[in-house]
């Protein structure tokens, strides 16, 4: 039984059909990815994973619970972490309350302050802006701390919404050595990107969404060689 | 010195402490500045030649005198406004909407309290109470009046305002006006009901009313005697004290962070595990409960309530949130503190000035003026952050 599981999930934005009937399965240990163009309904995906939105049709399932109608606070209480689109940096916290917000749901001071300190050695940088306000900091650092944040509550899976967008490519490059890094410790991740080299570099299997469809899937390495995936995402 | 600040709890007890003796003396010396400076215009004046007569003393000798107690009073009046305007800035700060009902929400703490005083007092037990029971009724009235206006907050967002949650902003403006008019009308109907009457008088009891004597000063005609009202300073007393336990709450505990969250980015906080919803609804629940509470002290002070009470100092209160930039809780207690300071000074020198021609019935005119300068000028407030950064 795999660890997340997406079952012909339908979501709408209004009388908008954004998504349409899209399954997906993410086993524990892996890193999963989910490529497609602007628009093709990556975000959408991880909205509903995430309880922002909820499926016309199709069923969710997480650790073999239903998770279709779920809140989203309650989504995260199962164990889904989340670094959210735009990073959602909370601009007037400072960089420990931040991280504080993400050990929300934990009760024990003392492993949130644990947390805090694995973050901190994780991305040594934010050690350094601990008490500055999320607002000031750079693009990359916000992208570090809304990392760090996921990590707080401990979930089984993290769910990253273009973790690469805007950011300086020796950047990128650092995000993507901290992923293998997570991976390698045995957190299971599902990657929404644009940029499918990148992600495609770090993932196990891939899915390919186009205009709310999965189009392609498989494994990483031979989505990477297809050669309409060449074409169309890779400029190769 | 510096372990001492170390602690985060301390500081988050000193820093608001510093801040409102910061406040309190920077509004009072400015309107002392401004006030000094049109008596010393207004020498020869026609006002001077009134004083001379009346008073036997000088325009400037005479509002020299009268400062003191300009002072205080202004300081009694502004810490109430700043419990009533935090109760708006903080659902604000959640929601982004005013909450024009929250003057009910301030009267009907004024009721419950007064209410529960006066059933204390036809028990009896008022009037038996010493010194110190006298200060546990009115510990007891507040804690009531807070429960109740906590609990109407709370249902209030419940019903009337989560429903409309996702619809233009405009809309649940007005749901909170037809909240306020009908809330308005039942304190009305329950207390003519129960009571006969709609307005009610808080019971005399232990020594509020006496007067402590601080200093006087010598004028060329009688001196004039400073002295502050018991009640005054039972109201400084406990405002100042709701005021820094508030503002712990906010800066230094998890769900005041929470809170912070939710009024930064409802969508991330939801997604940190943090429920939206219940967090709201605390935000109504402390917002109530300090309106609650600045009811029974707004009684306590000026003695009779009516069921419209809440209206000016709740609109009062408002212009404060505004002028400190709403959103803001620093904002609120210095928009609070100068607006009593304001209105205090308007009250008082406003018919000496005018020769009588306008009397300090007349007040209240500057206080909306401010708001109105304030939104053409500076919408965001004194302290308020730039609006853009929300995006």
């Amino acid at each position: 039984m795999s660890l997340l599981e997406l079952h012909e999930v339908h979501g709408y934005y209004g009388n908008i059909h954004a998504l349409k009937g899209v399954s997906i399965t993410v086993d524990e240990g892996e890193v999963v990815t989910l490529i497609g163009a602007n628009g093709a309904g990556k975000t959408t995906t991880l909205r509903l994973i995430s309880g922002l939105l909820h499926p016309k049709k199709g069923k969710l399932r997480f650790d073999g619970k239903d998770i279709s109608t779920m809140a989203p606070h309650m989504v995260l209480r199962q164990g889904i972490g989340m670094v959210p689109e735009g990073r959602g940096v909370f601009p007037r916290l400072t960089v420990r309350e931040n991280l504080e917000m993400g050990g929300f749901i934990i009760k024990d001071k003392n492993d949130v302050r644990k947390g805090i300190e694995y973050a901190f050695t994780l991305f040594p940088r934010l050690k350094e802006r601990e008490n500055q306000k999320g607002g000031t900091l750079s693009g990359g650092e916000q992208q570090m701390l809304a990392t760090a944040r996921g990590l707080m509550s401990h979930p089984r899976i993290l769910l990253m919404d273009e973790p690469s967008m805007g950011l300086a490519p020796v950047l990128v490059d650092q995000i993507f050595d901290v992923i293998r890094e997570l991976n390698a410790q045995g957190t299971t991740i599902l990657l929404v990107e644009q940029n499918a080299l990148m992600a495609l570099s770090v993932a196990h299997r891939a899915y390919v969404l186009q205009t709310g469809s999965i189009v392609l899937s498989g494994k990483a390495v031979d989505v990477a060689n297809d050669e309409n995936v060449r074409k169309a995402y890779l400029g190769l | 010195m510096r372990k001492i600040l170390a602690s985060e709890a301390l500081r988050e007890i000193l820093l608001p402490l510093g801040r409102m003796a910061l406040f309190v003396v920077g509004a009072g010396a400015l309107f002392s500045a401004i006030m000094f400076a049109l008596a010393f215009l207004a020498q020869g004046s026609g006002a001077d030649k009134l004083l001379l007569e009346t008073h036997k003393m000088g325009i400037l000798e005479y509002t020299l005198g009268q400062l003191p107690q300009v002072l205080i009073d202004g300081m009694t009046l502004g810490f109430v406004y700043a419990a009533i305007a935090l109760g708006y800035t903080m659902v604000y700060g959640v929601l982004e909407f005013i909450n024009f009902a929250h003057s009910e929400i301030f009267a009907i703490g004024a009721f419950v309290g007064v209410e529960f005083l006066i059933f204390m007092d036809r028990l009896g037990v008022l009037a038996a109470a010493g010194p110190l029971g006298s200060y546990m009724y009115l510990v007891l009235a507040l804690a009531v009046a807070m429960i109740a206006s906590g609990s109407v907050a709370v249902l209030m967002e419940r019903t009337a305002y989560r429903p409309l949650r996702n619809s233009p902003r405009l809309v649940p403006l007005i749901s909170a006006i037809g909240v306020s008019f009908a809330l308005q009308d039942v304190i009305r109907m329950v207390e003519s009901l129960t009571t006969g009457q709609f307005y009610r008088v808080i019971p005399t009891f232990g020594n509020f009313d006496e007067r402590v004597a601080l200093f006087s000063i010598p004028t060329g005609g009688a001196p004039i005697a400073v002295n502050i009202q018991v009640k005054s300073i039972v109201v400084i007393v406990a405002a100042v004290l709701m005021l820094v336990a508030l503002n712990y709450i906010v800066n230094a505990t998890k769900i005041g962070k929470a809170i912070r969250s939710v009024a930064q980015d409802r969508t991330t906080a939801a997604l940190m595990g943090i429920g939206v919803n219940g967090i709201i609804s605390f935000t109504f629940l402390i917002g109530g409960a300090l309106g609650g509470a600045a009811g029974v002290l707004y009684a306590l002070k000026f003695t009779r309530i009516d069921p419209f009470v809440g209206f000016m100092p709740g609109m009062k209160a408002f212009t404060a949130a505004v002028l400190g930039g709403i959103g803001n809780l620093t904002g609120a207690l210095l928009g609070g503190i100068c607006l009593g300071m304001l209105e205090s000074f308007a009250g008082a020198y406003l018919g000496t000035f005018t020769m009588g021609r306008f009397g300090s019935e007349y007040k209240d005119i500057f206080a909306f003026l401010i708001l109105i300068i304030v939104i053409i000028f500076k919408p965001s407030g004194l302290l308020g952050e730039q609006v853009s950064q929300k995006a």
